[in-house]
């Protein structure tokens, strides 16, 4: 009589378990690693209507943020600029440059350009730019280095556990108001500015629920 | 256990190359599988909307009406004239001149006029390397002549080749910059009278 299993079915339980450890430990790395805002938004960059480059404007050209955006320390709101700003220039500057026929047209007509939107919280959370960049919050923190950036890029996940982080400890991610604007400023070496500006300013901003989700 | 493994390594190989890793870029917008309390019925700034035929949600203001809150009288500091009139200028600031309004002033001007007008007023601002051909130098004896209310106009409604400003910058801060632009030109313009005694030599 032959046996009723044949005999590589003794090793049956502990192929079960290493497949089971294999299949197992790679969902959740899978998981982990795609079902997060860092991979979902991370990385993100729109095809834009108008190859409109930051580097060129605000890291070659130095300009300021708020010459464009300029609700963003006033409202909740960043706004994007109108085609009469980039005029202010472009009646000069590349006056005739295919590229930004799109941004002469919108003057023209008053029809906005339509530049798709990066980055976009969920509605049901309650966000506001300009309590931030009156604390001394940079935009480098939640946008990363837009100013070297030809096409803008989703850098941060903007998660919550992204706000919390700092929420829950800002000290070290402030600086002083003067160089919110400046992106690549460094604290200097050994210093933690934000300390005093915790202190000065009695920055708290928070982590219960209610401040975010109201 | 071998195919297990061959079909193992295959399928995650698969998921790997399609899916990427964190921070790829990626041209098409993040996937929200349940999002009906994600993208409410709700209007948000200078997005598209169908029910108004220019297809704005932030609607243009109608003419001649005044946003709540804004400056509406005809009034030396709002518009940097007296009465009606188009040149009657207000020869000096019909604001107090501070130091904190200055220090903004030279804050805003850094913003909004050094692109064009240079650090020092003098017209080299970075844009002229790049094309821009005529740009106001504020050193100019004309302008220096000019009334501060003629230089506020300017910043508000522009002159010539330079836009205006006012829908911008706030009456407060234009007469802000209008502050700092004198004290560049003063800088500029300055004698031995102008420095305190113990540093005239
Ligand atoms: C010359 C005008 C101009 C200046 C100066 C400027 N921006 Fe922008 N910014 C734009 C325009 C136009 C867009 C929309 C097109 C795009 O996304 O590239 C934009 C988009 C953005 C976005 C993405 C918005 C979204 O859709 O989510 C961020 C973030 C941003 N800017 C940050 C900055 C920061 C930080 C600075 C200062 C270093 C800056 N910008 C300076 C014109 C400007
Ligand atoms: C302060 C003046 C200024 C403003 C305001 C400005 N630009 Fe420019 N822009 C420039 C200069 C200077 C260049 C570089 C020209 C060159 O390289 O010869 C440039 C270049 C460009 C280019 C060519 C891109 C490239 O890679 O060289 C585009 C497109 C453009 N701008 C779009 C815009 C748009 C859209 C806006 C409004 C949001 C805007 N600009 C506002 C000064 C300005
Ligand atoms: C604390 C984090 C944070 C900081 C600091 C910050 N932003 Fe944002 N920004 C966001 C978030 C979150 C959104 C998406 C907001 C939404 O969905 O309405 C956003 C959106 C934007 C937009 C798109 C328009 C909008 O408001 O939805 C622009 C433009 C922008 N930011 C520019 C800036 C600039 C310029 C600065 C620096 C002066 C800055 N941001 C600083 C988090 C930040
Ligand atoms: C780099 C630090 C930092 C990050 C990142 C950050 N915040 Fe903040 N947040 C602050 C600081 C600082 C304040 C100001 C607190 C104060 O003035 O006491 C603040 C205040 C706020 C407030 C106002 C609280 C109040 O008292 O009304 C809201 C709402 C808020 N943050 C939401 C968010 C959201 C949503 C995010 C994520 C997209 C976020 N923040 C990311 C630092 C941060
Ligand atoms: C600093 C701001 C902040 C605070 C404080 C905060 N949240 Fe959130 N919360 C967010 C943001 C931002 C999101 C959106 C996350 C995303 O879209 O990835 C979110 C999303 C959520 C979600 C949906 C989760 C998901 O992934 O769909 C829940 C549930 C939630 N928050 C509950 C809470 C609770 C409960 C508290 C209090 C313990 C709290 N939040 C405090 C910022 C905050
Ligand atoms: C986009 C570039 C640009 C910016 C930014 C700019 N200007 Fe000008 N400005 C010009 C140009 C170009 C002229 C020359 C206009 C002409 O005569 O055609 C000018 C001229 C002037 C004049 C002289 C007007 C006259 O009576 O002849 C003054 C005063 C002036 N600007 C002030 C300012 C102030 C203050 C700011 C900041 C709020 C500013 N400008 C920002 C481009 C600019």
């Amino acid at each position: 009589m032959s046996d009723v299993f044949p005999k590589w079915t003794n090793k049956l339980p502990l192929m079960v378990i290493v497949g089971g450890a294999l299949v197992g430990g790679a969902m959740t790395m899978a998981v982990t690693h795609y079902v997060s805002p860092k991979y979902t938004r991370v990385g993100y960059q729109p095809i834009q209507p108008v190859s409109f480059s930051h580097a060129v404007h605000a890291d070659q050209l130095g300009m300021d943020c708020r010459y464009c955006h300029n609700g963003v320390e006033k409202s909740w709101y960043s706004n994007v600029p109108s085609a009469s700003t980039c005029m202010n220039c472009h009646n000069q500057v590349l006056k005739d440059d295919p590229r930004l026929a799109l941004v002469r047209e919108s003057y023209k007509t008053g029809k906005p350009i339509p530049w798709v939107q990066i980055h976009k919280l969920p509605d049901y959370v309650f966000f506001n730019h300009s309590v931030h960049v009156n604390r001394g919050v940079s935009c480098v923190e939640c946008h990363g280095p837009v100013n070297k950036m030809d096409e803008v890029k989703h850098a941060k996940s903007l998660g919550m556990p992204f706000c919390l982080e700092c929420h829950r400890d800002p000290e070290k991610r402030l600086r002083p108001l003067s160089e919110v604007y400046n992106l690549d400023w460094k604290a200097p070496e050994g210093t933690v500015p934000g300390e005093k500006f915790v202190h000065d300013w009695k920055v708290l901003p928070g982590d219960s629920c209610s401040v975010c989700h109201r | 256990m071998r195919y297990f493994l061959v079909i193992f390594i295959l399928t995650s190989l698969g998921v790997f190359l399609i899916a990427g890793k964190q921070g790829d870029v990626s041209r098409k917008p993040p996937i929200e599988i349940f999002d009906d309390m994600v993208r409410q019925v709700k209007f948000r700034p200078q997005q598209p909307n169908r029910f108004f035929e220019n297809e704005r949600t932030s609607q243009l203001k109608v003419e001649g009406t005044v946003a709540r809150g804004s400056a509406y009288e005809d009034s030396p500091v709002n518009t940097g004239k007296f009465g009606g009139g188009n040149t009657n200028f207000v020869s000096a600031i019909p604001i107090a001149v501070t130091g904190t309004l200055m220090t903004r002033g030279a804050e805003r001007y850094a913003i909004s006029c050094k692109v064009c007008h240079g650090a020092l007023g003098d017209g080299n601002g970075v844009t002229k390397k790049f094309g821009m051909g005529v740009v106001g130098n504020l050193l100019d004896p004309v302008i220096v002549k000019q009334p501060d209310g003629q230089i506020f106009n300017t910043i508000t409604h522009g002159r010539n080749l330079m836009n205006g400003y006012g829908a911008n910058i706030t009456i407060q801060d234009r007469w802000a910059i209008v502050a700092y632009v004198r004290a560049l030109q003063r800088a500029q313009f300055a004698t031995a009278a102008d420095l305190p005694a113990e540093l005239r030599k």
